[in-house]
């Protein structure tokens, strides 16, 4: 019974992470229809200003809020300067410039930093509370749980409740008529894709410390689980992002806990597969194949 | 003239031609360049073989996949599996590789075949996300059930080298470059063919407009699933002759590295492209030949020597590959193609990814 | 007038065909397969010409990263003074990324196109095994591969392979035979890698301890979420937790048991026991968490200064090595190379592969090392014994004699000779 209920929160903290993950990819696919390769890599490039700021400046907190700066800015920056022209080409032109950024990302911050290891502090302690001999969580835990949940609050009031939401949702879904109605379409989508830039950020902030340190590659291992979740819960829903996520974390974890370390792989593609054979387009998908 | 011009209107004799060309150029080429050329060059056929494939799934059918280095090692490790239990039981002679080779293709083409049923109502980004898990996860098999897969080590390929009709001069990387190039030539032949026929035209049906083709009647899930045959057996005997150029098969050379790395290939060559896939294959090999010699010959100085050196080859790969999908979003093979092929083509070929 | 498609495609075809042609015309000609022992590619009379593949980036770069830059050191401390037998040392390095598919092509560069005179130190277990048939077939004298598996130790099937360090079989021995005597009637679990190191190392504590294991955990390198396990040894209530891990993931099972309040006696292989790396991970936490911690050794301690080959690695280092960090993975490179040196200079004037590797086989070099090596005609382990070390505050000391063991089941035997001093002057004599 302690094994199941460590196992279940540490597949609920790590499932948060990779809830991060799929909600900036649902983010930028629900905008532009990108899936956007180089989500880690971005995120990683982030984490690398956090440490510079916090060197520089000794605050924590300081290098926190520059990373998520960082994030708004670079997807701004990608945005603008590459997927912006790839509009109309081929889906998979996307996947190819996505994939040279993560690798031409990767490469510069080695050439900048080295590929040896940083020290990435976590943002509160990781001692867990007990109870009795089992443990639970930890206040790192708990900000890791609470943060994601916390930005997709804030992202859906944003799209339910502001002006700003209802024209990013209406230049998502139908951007010649909201063209047509005076929404900077252009705009919208570059935002979309900010956003998703300061929740990668985020998570790659929540996760790079539990593993082996800040480098280049840190992040990739993250990024296709993120993935994974993104797709369970389907592309077209942020909510979806965030089950698909933390149900990926979840299997994830007791798949390891109750067979091995090595099976982490295979328990992510039973999951999907799982799901994929149930509802192809993912569980909280609102769009639908047509059927002939 | 009259049988000549009879003849020719078969596809497969016009493919015939062209494939006995190329026998005959790998047959000069391997034999004046160094060994270390011709294990690049068995590298590069390993690399045709599956970017063939990979192009008639994705560019001709439409279907995302982004774990075709998975599938190339269902072939490689059937070829190391079979070759160690000929070992095993003393049983030698130079059909044992053929045969392999053979054995390898057809298991992959049934792993291809349950891949695909299970791929068949996936679409788009889904596929891509299915895809991806599979490529990831199915190497780690390896790791469970280690006394016949031997978990990270891999499995040593023993197999014999070139005959001794060949001559004594003839070496060993000669002869794998040979079964790697000849095998690409195979499948370049066959999938050549596969393109022209009528299955062709279903599969880019299928591709286009797959409600429209359903009722045209055309059985759209089963070319789906035939798509992914297709494409795995190219993939397994590549993955076969992949292995046989590094005499190992093991996990950490079938990683999603590389399935990324035979996707963007196959996208700048040209998607759809046989030639692309060729074009791309190539790109992809001399880069990794020619980016460390270009980075070395810039003499820096030695601490930021050494981060560069690591570190300038990929930046430069990534660099190219946004460059190219930039400028020519049809990818090389898109510069034989007339102007205005070139511009219908991009805004109907949708490659299946729902809007 | 417009070209036709065809025409184009044509013309495309025929400009990829003479491109490959031109390719091929402007690379070196002749395929020529080497001729056998009597042949020194590489070698001329003032230079050698060496190769090794080495994890320069990838999850395996951390540390050992710098195995390499400290071969380089010595090497260039040897040239600087005079070199060996006039001859001067140059080492390639070539970076795989712990991928066996690149250290494949790395070492079909060094071998048929750089034309490397040997390949020494080359570095992991799955990386290597993909290149040991071609190394056999090149007759490629391979001295030294840094790794502790057994796979090097054939040598009627890899006739130029040579193994270095001692066998993790062998580490597991002596620390299950210290467990045994110190931890009588604890509960002993065991922490290993995925893969050889892990099997070899735990195989080796099972054939001393006497007692079964009360769990054993696993880890693979891609999944740095210790948690599970570290909570399954916490939950089995291990005493004693023996770990076959690499620095990396010896950082992890110690920060995630202080995590979880778990604070078992750590024994640690040799291969993941660096307080200099451990410290890179667990900054302040190293000493705290490393305190009381049981490893091994075969080369003296970074930490005593009154070692004559620490100071003398310790200039080297300073003078060549750009004053690098004097940790366990400088020491290793820096031994590995002087044993090279070693047979380099055994081997004679007149160097030929075959010399080369009939003196690695006949061995007797004395040198860092606690103990001797094996080599000889039918053995080309390498080292083949250890010491216990205990650490205290971040410095280690050895405790007990040195034990000798072969990799099944023979008794240990302590070894009571004493380490040879470091030559004045550096070199090997």
């Amino acid at each position: 019974m302690d094994r199941f209920v460590f196992l279940t929160f540490n597949g609920l903290s790590f499932g948060m992470v990779y809830a991060a993950v799929a909600l900036a990819l649902v983010l930028i696919w629900r905008s532009t229809r990108v899936l956007n390769f180089a989500q880690g890599a971005m995120a990683t490039a982030c984490a690398y200003v956090a440490i510079t700021v916090q060197q520089h400046t000794g605050s924590y907190w300081l290098g926190f809020a520059a990373a998520l700066a960082a994030g708004f800015v670079l997807g701004v920056l990608i945005e603008r300067i590459f997927f912006r022209r790839l509009e109309g080409a081929p889906p998979l032109n996307s996947i190819v410039v996505g994939v040279g950024l993560l690798i031409l990302i990767e490469a510069g911050i080695g050439m900048i930093y080295g590929v040896a290891n940083r020290d990435l502090q976590h943002a509160f302690s990781t001692i867990s509370y007990k109870l009795g001999h089992a443990a639970l969580f930890s206040n790192q835990d708990i900000f890791t749980v609470g943060s994601v949940l916390g930005v997709m609050v804030l992202f859906a009031a944003l799209f339910t409740r502001t002006d700003l939401g209802l024209r990013m949702r209406a230049a998502a879904y139908a951007p010649e008529v909201a063209r047509l109605l005076g929404v900077r379409v252009g705009r919208m989508l570059t935002l979309g894709w900010a956003l998703a830039g300061v929740v990668g950020a985020l998570a790659g902030l929540l996760v790079i410390p539990t593993g082996l340190g800040l480098y280049p590659a840190a992040i990739d291992g993250v990024f296709v689980l993120g993935f994974t979740g993104a797709v369970v819960g389907g592309l077209d829903s942020p909510v979806g992002a965030v089950v698909g996520g933390v149900a990926t974390g979840l299997v994830l974890s007791y798949a390891e806990g109750y067979i091995g370390s090595d099976v982490t792989q295979l328990a992510a593609l039973v999951l999907l597969v799982a799901v994929l054979l149930v509802r192809p387009e993912g569980l909280f998908s609102s769009t639908r194949a047509r059927q002939v | 003239m009259n049988l000549v011009r009879r003849l020719w209107q078969w596809t497969l004799v016009r493919h015939l031609v062209p494939a006995l060309l190329g026998v005959g150029l790998v047959i000069l080429i391997t034999d004046q360049v160094s060994d270390y050329r011709n294990t690049q060059l068995t590298t590069l056929g390993a690399y045709i073989c599956v970017a063939a494939g990979l192009t008639l799934l994705t560019g001709t059918n439409g279907q995302i996949s982004l774990g075709h280095a998975a599938l190339m090692a269902v072939g490689g490790y059937t070829v190391a599996l079979i070759l160690q239990d000929f070992s095993d039981n003393n049983i030698t002679g130079q059909w044992m590789l053929p045969l392999a080779l053979i054995a390898g293709t057809l298991v992959t083409t049934v792993a291809g075949i349950v891949v695909g049923m299970a791929a068949a109502r996936l679409r788009g980004p889904y596929l891509a996300g299915a895809t991806l898990a599979f490529g990831v996860a199915l190497p780690s098999i390896t790791a469970q059930f280690t006394s016949i897969f031997k978990g990270d080590q891999g499995i040593g390929l023993i197999f014999d080298g070139p005959p001794a009709s060949l001559g004594s001069s003839f070496s060993f990387s000669h002869w794998q470059a040979w079964y790697s190039l000849f095998a690409a030539i195979i499948v370049l032949f066959f999938l050549a063919n596969v393109q022209r026929s009528a299955v062709g035209r279903h599969l880019r049906a299928v591709r286009d407009d797959d409600v429209a083709a359903r009722l045209a009647g055309l059985p759209a899930a089963r070319l789906r699933v035939l798509a992914f045959a297709v494409s795995s057996a190219a993939a397994g005997l590549g993955g076969g002759v992949f292995a046989v150029g590094l005499q190992t098969a093991s996990p950490g050379s079938f990683g999603l590295t590389l399935s990324l790395s035979l996707l963007t290939a196959v996208v700048i060559g040209g998607l759809g492209s046989l030639t692309g896939a060729v074009l791309g294959s190539i790109v992809l090999i001399y880069l990794g030949d020619v980016i460390p010699g270009f980075v070395d010959r810039l003499h820096l100085s030695a601490t930021s020597a050494q981060k560069m050196h690591d570190n300038l080859p990929p930046a430069v790969y990534g660099a190219l590959l946004i460059g190219v999908m930039m400028l020519l979003p049809g990818g090389i093979a898109s510069l034989a193609r007339p102007v205005v092929v070139r511009v219908t083509r991009r805004t109907t070929h949708t490659t299946g990814c729902n809007r | 007038m417009r070209i036709s498609t065809r025409r184009r495609r044509q013309a495309l075809c025929a400009v990829v065909a003479a491109g490959a042609l031109v390719l091929a015309a402007c690379s070196s000609s002749g395929g020529q397969a080497s001729t056998g022992d009597n042949s020194a590619p590489g070698v001329t009379d003032t230079s050698i010409l060496l190769g090794t593949t080495q994890p320069l980036t990838g999850p395996a770069a951390t540390g050992y990263s710098k195995i390499s830059a400290a071969m380089t050191a010595y090497f260039n401390f040897v040239n600087a003074n005079g070199g060996i037998n006039g001859r001067k040392i140059t080492l390639k390095v070539l970076d795989d990324g712990y991928n066996p598919a690149n250290t494949v092509s790395q070492t079909n560069k060094l071998v048929p196109q750089d034309k490397v005179f040997a390949l020494v130190g080359s570095l992991g277990t799955p990386t290597h095994t993909a290149v040991l048939n071609f190394i056999k077939q090149n007759k490629v004298p391979d001295l030294f591969v840094s790794s502790g598996s057994r796979s090097w130790d054939q040598p009627t099937k890899y006739p130029t392979t040579f193994g270095w360090q001692p066998d993790y079989t062998i580490e597991g021995k002596v620390l299950g035979d210290y467990v045994k005597k110190t931890f009588p009637g604890k509960k002993i679990c065991s922490f290993g890698q995925g893969d050889d190191f892990g099997a070899d190392g735990v195989a080796g504590v099972k054939l001393t301890l006497g007692s079964s294991l009360a769990s054993e955990q696993k880890y693979t390198p891609t999944n740095t979420n210790v948690g599970p396990q570290v909570a399954a040894l916490q939950a089995a209530k291990c005493d004693v937790v023996i770990s076959f891990t690499v620095p990396g993931f010896t950082a992890l099972e110690m920060g995630t048991g202080a995590q979880l309040g778990f604070h078992p006696q750590y024994v640690v292989s040799n291969v993941g026991s660096d307080i200099t790396t451990l410290t890179t991970f667990l900054k302040t936490a190293a000493i705290p968490l490393t305190n009381g911690m049981v490893t091994d050794t075969y080369l003296p301690l970074t930490t005593d200064t009154s070692n004559s080959w620490i100071t003398l690695f310790k200039k080297v280092d300073k003078d060549y090595d750009n004053n690098a960090a004097f940790d366990g993975n400088v020491l290793y490179g820096m031994s590995l190379a002087y044993t090279f040196v070693q047979a380099l200079k055994a081997a004679g004037k007149k160097l030929t592969r075959g010399t080369l590797v009939a003196a690695a086989e006949k061995g007797g070099f004395t040198g860092p090392g606690l103990v001797p090596f094996r080599f000889s005609k039918d053995d080309h382990s390498g080292y083949n014994g250890v010491q216990v070390v205990t650490v205290q505050n971040g410095v280690g000391h050895t405790t007990g004699s040195i034990y000798t063991t072969d990799d099944g089941s023979g008794a240990l035997s302590a070894y009571s000779k004493s380490q040879p001093t470091a030559p004045s002057n550096g070199l090997p004599g």
